[in-house]
Order: structure tokens, then sequence, then C-alpha cells
């Protein structure tokens, strides 16, 4: 069945699970394996930045929609997309910060660290690139982003738990640290090609 | 000085290498490298977009405040990715269809910004650029080398030109074509590069 022939509540959730599963953003497209590899030394810390790079990720990718169809759009700026998507994300990150710094000292020490993180996270601006080339309304943009998002997160999580088993056992030298995490998210991403062909959108 | 500047280039081209050593820039490592075509474009725009951020960034290097030097980096970063996606798109539509949202994550390769902080911020314009420029380059060599790899193993060609009497003996290998088949094919390459340098070292 077409996405534009069901109604907005059944299409918001199979984008979204699509997102989430079918469409991995950092098995089945790459994005944010930087600091993937870089953070996902533990599960606590994974969780941390997995959790936050979700918030981030869901409300960029509305705003995002609004600043592109109804300001770039109707003015033929199509082509300043790039510029004004990473400052949006910038700036959110920095508004979240400072908004987290003032509110919940418990919260801003065990997050705060990560948002600079993501302002460089790849995973973000890709979901904000990504969801232009779907004719998606806003709603549909936003389970995009969340499920794109949750589907980052769920990753990380899960690539935290299996390197906090493998850093007790003994690799080969050269292996160690980046070696190894591209060989678990290279087994992973193969569960999750099974997932593909499941939902096509 | 010419002998500082092809010690620049093989730092950025072998002992630094952005890939291997600095573990940077993997996402766009792993998502262009199916086909060759694509990442001799994604290596092009990495290429240009690092050594003129790094010419840039050192020519204003002394007037940059600290405080807010990071969003001026992003910003002229931006800059060049969008003149990049511009060439590429006119060039070659059809390349741009498949990497095009992958061309504007440029802004986001570490490997930029790790450049314009480690190195440009602190020397002269014309060392950055060759700095830049050796950088973009050792990114686009360890590129190539997956990309020809997948590229055989799954379809048989190199370039989209076929191999003689490979399809006699060879089953074309999709999982190569696929994600895992780059997180494998990457994996083997850091092992290996790595384990030379543990040798190295001892």
């Amino acid at each position: 069945m077409e996405l534009s022939q069901m109604s907005l509540f059944a299409s918001c959730v199979l984008i979204f699970v699509s997102a989430t599963f079918t469409d991995n953003i950092l098995m089945a497209r790459f994005l944010g394996m930087c600091s993937c590899l870089g953070v996902s030394k533990k599960v606590d810390t994974s969780l941390g930045l997995g959790l936050a790079v979700m918030f981030v990720t869901a409300v960029t990718a509305a705003l995002n929609y609004l600043v592109y169809q109804y300001m770039l759009v109707p003015l033929h700026l199509e082509y300043l997309k790039l510029i004004i998507f990473i400052v949006v994300i910038a700036a959110f990150t920095q508004l979240v910060e400072m908004i987290i710094e003032r509110t919940s000292e418990k919260l801003y020490n065990s997050l705060g660290i990560f948002l600079p993180l993501i302002t460089v996270n790849c995973a973000i601006l890709g979901i904000s690139l990504f969801m232009l080339n779907k004719p998606y309304s806003f709603w549909q943009a936003f389970a995009f982003g969340l499920g794109g998002g949750l589907g980052w997160f769920l990753a990380i999580a899960l690539i935290g738990g299996i390197r906090e088993k493998i850093n007790e056992s003994a690799l080969p030298k050269g292996l160690e640290g980046p070696g190894i995490t591209l060989i678990i998210i290279g087994i992973m991403a193969l569960g999750f090609v099974g997932f593909s062909g499941m939902i096509k959108i | 000085m010419a002998s500082s500047y092809g010690k620049i280039l093989k730092d950025g081209l072998v002992t630094e290498n952005p890939i291997f050593r600095q573990v940077l820039g993997i996402c766009s490592a792993l998502a262009v490298t199916n086909l060759v075509t694509n990442t001799l474009y994604m290596g092009f725009g990495v290429t240009f977009t690092t050594a003129l951020t790094s010419f840039t960034i050192a020519l204003l290097r002394n007037y940059i405040p600290v405080r807010i030097r990071m969003i001026v980096q992003v910003i002229i970063i931006a800059v060049y990715v969008m003149v990049v996606e511009i060439l590429i798109k006119a060039l070659a539509p059809d390349v741009h269809r498949f990497i095009g949202p992958y061309v504007g994550l440029i802004i986001t390769n570490c490997i930029i910004m790790g450049r314009a902080e480690a190195f440009a911020s602190q020397n002269k314009p014309l060392p950055s650029l060759v700095d830049g420029l050796a950088n973009g380059l050792g990114y686009t060599s360890v590129l190539v080398a997956i990309a020809v790899i997948r590229e055989i193993m799954s379809f048989g060609t190199v370039l989209g030109y076929k191999l003689p009497a490979l399809d006699l003996w060879w089953h074309p290998w999709t999982i190569m074509v696929m994600p895992p088949g780059a997180f494998f094919m990457l994996a083997i390459l850091t092992w290996m590069a790595r384990a030379r340098l543990v040798k190295e070292v001892k």
C-alpha cells in the first residue's frame, strides 16, 4: 500500500518502525560512526549519549523541516540548506545545554559532557538531509527523526554492551579498539539486513 | 622548506593517515565505497574541502576569536561543501543522486575539523594547504582501496568495466555491496595497518 493512501497515524508508525529497524541509521547508512567508535566503551556512557542523540535528532528534524519548507523553499534558497541546518543543530544543542545546566544539575553531570559531541554527530545532520529525499509531511518527518534517533540509540547501546564484555578477553594487538568494534558492527549489520524488505516505503 | 613540505605530505598520506591512525571520517568511508566512481567523487570533495578550509582558517587564524572559533570553522567548512555539492551536481548528476546526502555530510566529517584544529590554527596558510591536501589524499587512497576490493567482489567490475574471465569462476558476492561488507573490509584493513604499527613500535 502506498504511504499517501494510509491514515496519517498509520503512516507515521510505519515510517518510525522502518527508520528504526530496516533503515537503521548506523547499520545501514553508516552515520554517527565516529562518536560511536569513540564513546561505546561502556554501557552507561553509551546509554547517555544515545538518549541525548535521540532527543536532539527528533527535535532538529522537525525544526529543520519547518525551516526548509516555510523559509527556504518559498525564497528559493534551497542550496543554503547545509549551512542553515548545521546552524539550527548547533544552536539547538547549545540551548539544550544551557537549559539543562540551569534546571537540573544531576542531568547536566550525566548528559552535559555529551552535548558538544552531538553537534558534530553526522547522524543528526544526516537524518535532516535524508528526510528531504521523501515527500514527508510535518508529523511524518518528526516520526522519521524519532525513529532514526531510536535506531542509533539501540545500536550504540548494544555495541556498548558487547564491547564491555570483549574488553576482558585477549585480542591480537592490532585488532584492539576500532578493529574489533568494526567487526562487531559488521556482524550486527548482518542481523539488521534481515529486517530489510520487511517494510517498503 | 621543501623537505618539510615533503614531511607534511608523508605524514598525511602514510604515517598519520586519518583513517587508520586517527580513526576519523569513518562514516563516509563506509557509505560511498561500493563503487569506485562514487568513491573518486567523494574523495575529490573531501580533499578539496580539507585543503581549502585549512588554507582559509590559517589565513584568518589571528582574527578569529577563540571562544567562537568552532562555529566560525563550521561555517567556513559549510561554504566549501556547498561549492562541492553544486559542482558534483553539475558534473555528474547520476553520481549525485546516490551520494548527494553524503556530500552534505562532509561538513561533519571529523577529518576537516580535526586538521583545522590541530594544524591550520597554528600554522601559516601554505603549509596548511599542503597538510589539508595530504590528509584528503590519504583519506581518498584508503577509500579507493576499499572500493576496488568491494566492487570486484560484488560486481566483478572496476569503474564499471568488466574484468576479463572473472565471471567464469567468480560468483558475485552480494553481501560485499551491502553494509556488512563495508564494515568487514574496513575492519580487516585497520587490523593490517595497526598490526604493522605495533611491530614498528616494538
